[in-house]
């Protein structure tokens, strides 16, 4: 039996928990399994009605109210208690940051494996491997198990949410939760977001997207131009916001925005899986860096092996004198 | 306060990664190994927890990894401030997150720190796992991608990080384990002074314990390009000419 644990945001099912549905019917077709869809929390039925929809053999909820708010301490208790009474041969979620907080909890309370962040399985007639980025993308590994269980996360778009068979789940069962006070050691407080003065990337038609490789914040004045000249919204990756070159609201990528403009234009961005994940959906993209082997280039349209600071400044004159 | 950080030696951005003719490993021999970024932003965190907490207080940097490629990593602990460290030999390149754990964890477990900090994840490996399970396994209290922390008397405040925009505030009693989001802080230069007394620091040297690994590369290879991409090469005046036909003629955003 495979099992897909749904994350909750803010009352819809995460988008990587729907892809991670369509990976466990995925598995549970070419195992030729069983699939167990489990929503945790005190708010289970508001993804229930949802996830109502989807073929599967069955759908349990884990209510609990020392759950209301999502918590490691609790969710890792419920989960590997889940998984202690079901044995499920593989458990599939979405490489979620919540996942990332409290699914190594899991691991190590069972020990069973968990291989994080995966891009693609072969399935192997059986005995499935999966491959992960490694090094920073610029290799990729494709890893074996030697154990029973096994718990996989997905990075997103590993899985299409649009290949979801629709249907409904052979029954839908109550999960008997058992928690105390004690298990919750830490207190999480409500999720809020900062106060939002910036601009939407997400509405940006053309973006260009600066990377550590623009070398010095003294250099942003020239990568403006450029922007200006084309009439695109200035991006960044994250460590060009740690070093406080751009305000954070700029920042695309897993803990920023995630963009699909006709043009994202990328200068000095070596491509790290957490800047990819926030850009792959753009409709063209344009790269330049000094090295060849810059893991942006694997997704990119147009490669452009060369000096971005002697590039842009002839590029940006060369627009607005064709104007 | 007892903190133990936990740093690890990763190949530097512009080092070239190449499959060794093992073909589940990287050449090592053309790598410059260097201090995986995050790690050093919860070197810098400890730091200031310890500088903030008074008198008794210390800072362990920890590492494991091979003698070759770590040596850096502890030196530049010590050097911008680390109090001591502790050097785990684990010469086969275990990459089992897991077994990591363990190895961690057994070799710990009798230090009884209070705080343990990790950077969120390897720029390597990028599991995004050792702190968290180092933290179950030692039956501490865990949080991740911190990007602040307050200590008030017997529990850390940690504002998480969640996506796209959005925060938590989580209060977690000690003893815990929390990994660092980069940005946190910004992470000191080593003195002078302190490279110098660095040499004259406690360093502690342990044996991995053998664990077998649940999970293991079966291969490396490098990722199919799924894109055609077009190459633009030349001086750059040849690649401003093409950059130009480009964005007029093909993308028409100019």
């Amino acid at each position: 039996m495979v099992l897909v644990v749904l994350e909750n945001q803010r009352g819809k099912i995460h988008p990587f928990s729907l892809e991670a549905v369509a990976a466990g019917q995925k598995f549970a077709n070419e195992l030729n399994c069983d699939l167990t869809i489990l929503c945790i929390g005190e708010k289970v039925d508001e993804l229930k009605s949802q996830a109502q929809n989807f073929k599967a053999s069955k759908l349990i909820l884990a209510k609990n109210d020392l759950i209301d708010m999502y918590s490691a301490d609790g969710y890792s208790k419920v989960l590997s208690d889940v998984i202690s009474e079901l044995s499920p041969k593989y458990v599939l979620v979405g490489h979620s940051y919540m996942v990332r907080d409290f699914l190594p909890r899991v691991s190590a309370k069972l020990s069973i494996p968990f291989v994080s962040d995966i891009i693609s399985v072969d399935f192997n007639s059986g005995n499935p491997h999966f491959s992960k980025q490694v090094f920073n993308a610029k290799l990729a590994t494709s890893i074996e198990i030697s154990s029973d269980q096994a718990l996989l996360s997905f990075q997103s778009a590993a899985f299409s949410s649009d290949d979801i068979e629709e249907g409904a789940p052979g029954s839908v069962e109550e999960f008997n939760v058992q928690l105390s006070d004690s298990d919750i050691k830490s207190n999480s407080e409500p999720e809020f977001q900062e106060s939002s003065s910036g601009v939407d990337l997400t509405a940006a038609e053309l973006i260009l997207s600066v990377g550590r490789g623009i070398e010095s914040e003294d250099n942003l004045p020239t990568m403006q131009s450029l922007a200006d000249a084309m009439g695109a919204e200035v991006a960044s990756s994250r460590p060009v916001v740690d070093m406080g070159w751009l305000p954070p609201y700029r920042q695309v990528g897993s803990s920023g925005q995630v963009v699909s403009p006709k043009l994202y234009f990328s200068c000095g961005v070596s491509g790290a899986i957490q800047h990819v994940v926030g850009m792959k959906g753009s409709k063209n993209i344009l790269a330049i860096n000094k090295d060849e082997d810059a893991p942006i280039f694997e997704i990119a349209d147009y490669a452009v092996i060369g000096d971005v600071l002697e590039i842009v400044p002839k590029l940006t004159e060369e627009i607005n004198n064709s104007k | 306060m007892k903190i133990a950080v936990l740093t690890k030696a990763i190949p530097s951005y512009e080092s070239s990664i190449r499959v060794d003719s093992s073909g589940s490993w990287i050449d090592e021999s053309i790598v410059n190994y260097v201090v995986n970024e995050s790690d050093s932003y919860a070197l810098e965190e400890a730091l200031q927890i310890k500088e903030s907490s008074g008198e008794g207080s210390e800072v362990v940097v920890v590492t494991l990894g091979s003698e070759a490629n770590t040596s850096k990593v502890i030196k530049d602990g010590l050097a911008k401030g680390a109090d001591r460290g502790i050097f785990i030999k684990n010469e086969s390149s275990t990459t089992d997150p897991l077994t990591v754990a363990k190895i961690f964890a057994d070799n710990l477990k009798s230090e009884n720190f209070d705080l343990i900090l990790s950077g969120l994840q390897s720029d390597d490996m990028g599991s995004g796992q050792t702190g968290v399970l180092i933290g179950e396994l030692l039956e501490m209290s865990t949080a991740t991608l911190a990007i602040e922390t307050q200590v008030e008397g017997d529990k850390i405040k940690v504002k998480r990080e969640l996506e796209s925009g959005w925060f938590q505030w989580v209060t977690l009693p000690f003893p815990a384990s929390i990994s660092i989001q980069s940005g946190i802080n910004e992470p000191r230069y080593p003195s002078l002074k302190g490279i110098m007394g660095a040499k004259r620091k406690e360093l502690n040297t342990l044996e991995s314990s053998s664990e077998s690994q649940k999970q293991s590369f079966v291969n490396l290879y490098v990722p199919k390009n799924e894109k055609v991409t077009e190459k633009i090469e030349g001086d750059a005046d040849t690649i401003v000419a093409k950059l130009m036909d480009i964005l007029k003629n093909k993308l028409k955003v100019i």
